[in-house]
């Protein structure tokens, strides 16, 4: 049996809001994304983190914060994470942040993260589905000089002791570690809660998300937004995939698999 | 400190498995030596370890000209925080212009730990790499492979990239290649440790029916119910002379083999047929197998993603669909082979 920490674990999830992949479409005369009318969501491995997160407060009680680095419209989000359990969500929103890409965001967020005070665990999602990076956590453990665990799918604590399991190419591996750590959470490793009604209402009533500015947590102007960024976008060049012949049939299954098959004997597949 | 040197030259991180060089990296050490060719510079290679020499003569036989090799018991499994450590500081001794490491889990985590502490770019997963005015074009699929960024790091140096395995071809290895091993002492200690592996679950890996070799893929999705459904996969699989696989939610469910698992996160593929079967053709699916020669969809609900990029489909339930396709190919084939 595990024993409960003396006060809980104090946890940071960060989560991003992101375009909803699937929508994303490309502008067939321009051939630029078009982002106009695409709903937004939590990025989907971010949902798995906070699902991690919430089941270790339900086993060991503490705290469970959400933090998230973007524009004010990522405040839904939180609140779907408030929603979820999260018991107070914080953006980090600055104009001196935009621009940033995954060096100033990692620092950025370490630096809310120092400034909100002590963690044991700093989770994140294995990446985001719109900068796919999975640059983030690790970057944050670098900043915080913490360990880190990556595709993480199962964590046990005991004692200040942790003990997860990762998700790699050929494998899963167990990983001993000591609290505090960043851990980045594999995709698909656990079904994430909806969020209630009372926890909707009490992310819509209670205002509990928090803002914080560049000053707020004493970011290097130097260090964040597009000058701070070493990356930059060149070009986007839209990828022309091959035209589809798009021979769909319906109906009665035995007609249309034979309507099927014939094209597939025709064009010499099978 | 000493006289700045200009960054010059291509590492490559060699990543060591148990008891191989992982592929990925083999195939980063032949575009790091086309990128090397084009600069007119030295292709190097990091190779971490305990126990490895012999690795770093294979990696010489595929294209290296050197390799720092550092040997030390704490390096003899992967760790994050003693490999970037290392990492760093052969960086700074070396000042490379081009750092890569092939995008495994382990090279993105690594990556994206070490490239902090050298306060520069880094570009993940990149598919292509092209020089533009001496600098690299580091070139990777975004949103889910329906545009492709070209990403360039002018100020800083390094440039890192991490490089998609399998996108860029084996190159030969010559056994007669000789380079340099030059033996790196940085010195580790137990506080260097901050997490340990204590144990390993493999999966069963089958080479025989290897995805990336596969002419035909038969891929299963949330769609087909249950694992047990692969059987009748596997039958029709049988039936076209190919292999199965499957979307990330059946290897999640545990349905199906990670090595099975087609799509970003997973293996690109690029069959002469793939039969995407109950998969709802998720982007994140699509990067890993739009390249297809031909693409047959078999998916109960019409507006299911994955017809935009069929050249074939059925709109009809799986379970009645797939026994009849099977039934059906293997009548017709006394017809047309007979033997
Ligand atoms: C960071 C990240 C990385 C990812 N990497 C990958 C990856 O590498 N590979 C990957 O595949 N996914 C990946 N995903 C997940 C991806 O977004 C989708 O969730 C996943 O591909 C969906 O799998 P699916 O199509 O099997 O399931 P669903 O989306 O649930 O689709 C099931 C389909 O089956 C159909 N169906 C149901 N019943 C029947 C029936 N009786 N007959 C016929 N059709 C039926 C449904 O209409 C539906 O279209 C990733 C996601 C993230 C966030
Ligand atoms: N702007 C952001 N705000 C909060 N968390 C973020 C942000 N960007 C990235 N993350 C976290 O870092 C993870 C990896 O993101 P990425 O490196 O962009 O793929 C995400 O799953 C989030 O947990």
């Amino acid at each position: 049996m595990s024993m409960p920490e003396p006060s809980g674990l104090r946890m940071v999830v960060c989560i991003k809001q992101v375009p909803k992949a699937e929508q994303l479409k490309i502008d067939p005369v321009k051939k630029t994304l078009v982002r106009a009318g695409v709903e937004s969501e939590i990025n989907p491995s971010d949902l798995h983190a906070l699902e991690m997160a919430l089941q270790l407060k339900d086993k060991h009680g503490g705290s469970l914060l959400a933090l998230s680095m973007g524009p004010p419209r990522f405040i839904q989000a939180l609140e779907t994470a408030i929603g979820m359990g999260a018991d107070e969500g914080i953006l980090l929103s600055d104009r001196a942040l935009g621009g940033s890409d995954t060096l100033p965001t990692s620092y950025a967020l370490s630096k809310a993260v120092e400034h909100l005070g002590h963690f044991d665990i700093v989770f994140c999602g294995e990446e985001t589905t719109d900068s796919s990076t999975g640059h983030v956590g690790p970057g944050m453990a670098a900043n915080l000089d913490l360990p880190q665990l990556t595709y993480v799918v199962e964590i046990e604590i005991r004692d200040g002791h942790v003990r997860a399991k990762r998700a790699v190419e050929d494998g899963f591996e167990v990983w001993e570690t000591t609290l505090p750590l960043v851990i980045t959470v594999n995709h698909g490793c656990n079904h994430p809660r909806e969020p209630t009604l009372l926890g909707k209402i009490k992310a819509r009533t209670i205002g509990v998300i928090d803002d914080l500015n560049a000053d707020d947590v004493g970011l290097d102007k130097d260090k964040i937004g597009l000058s701070g960024s070493p990356t930059v976008v060149d070009k986007i060049e839209t990828v022309e995939l091959p035209d589809r012949s798009g021979r769909i049939y319906s109906g009665e299954a035995r007609e249309a698999v034979r309507k099927l098959l014939d094209d597939l004997e025709a064009e010499g597949i099978i | 400190m000493s006289r700045a040197k200009k960054p010059k030259g291509v590492m490559v991180f060699i990543e060591f498995r148990r008891d191989h060089i992982r592929r990925g990296s083999i195939q980063l050490i032949g575009e790091g030596r086309r990128i090397a060719d084009i600069l007119g510079v030295k292709l190097s290679g990091a190779l971490l370890g305990h126990g490895v020499r012999k690795y770093a003569k294979e990696a010489i036989q595929y294209g290296l000209d050197k390799v720092h090799l550092v040997e030390h018991p704490i390096l003899a499994t992967y760790a994050a925080n003693p490999y970037s450590k290392v990492m760093v500081e052969l960086v700074e001794k070396y000042k490379p212009e081009i750092m890569l490491l092939a995008a495994t889990k382990n090279g993105r985590e690594l990556g994206g730990r070490f490239y902090v502490h050298l306060q520069t770019g880094l570009a993940a997963d990149c598919t292509a790499f092209r020089i533009k005015r001496k600098n690299l074009v580091m070139i990777r699929p975004a949103f889910g492979g329906k545009s492709l960024a070209h990403i360039m790091c002018k100020k800083t140096r390094p440039q890192m990239a991490t490089a998609r395995p399998n996108v860029f071809p084996e190159p030969e290895r010559d056994p007669k290649r000789k380079g340099r091993i030059i033996k790196e002492n940085i010195k580790l200690g137990p506080e260097d440790v901050d997490a340990k592996m204590v144990q390993f679950i493999a999966h069963m890996e089958d080479e025989a029916t290897r995805l990336a070799d596969a002419d035909v893929i038969v891929a299963g999705g949330h769609g087909i119910r249950k694992a047990d459904t692969f059987g009748t996969l596997q039958e029709l699989a049988d039936a076209l002379g190919g292999t199965v696989a499957g979307s990330r939610k059946v290897v999640d469910l545990r349905w199906l083999s990670k090595d099975r698992q087609v799509g970003q996160t997973g293996k690109t593929v690029r069959p002469n047929v793939y039969v995407a079967i109950g998969i709802s053709g998720a982007v994140q699916h699509l990067a890993g197998m739009q390249e297809s020669e031909k693409i047959i969809a078999i998916n109960n609900d019409p507006e299911a993603e994955v017809f935009k990029i069929a050249d074939f489909g059925i709109v009809g339930d799986l379970f009645e669909i797939v026994p009849e396709m099977i039934r059906q190919i293997r009548e017709r084939r006394p017809a047309k082979n007979p033997t």
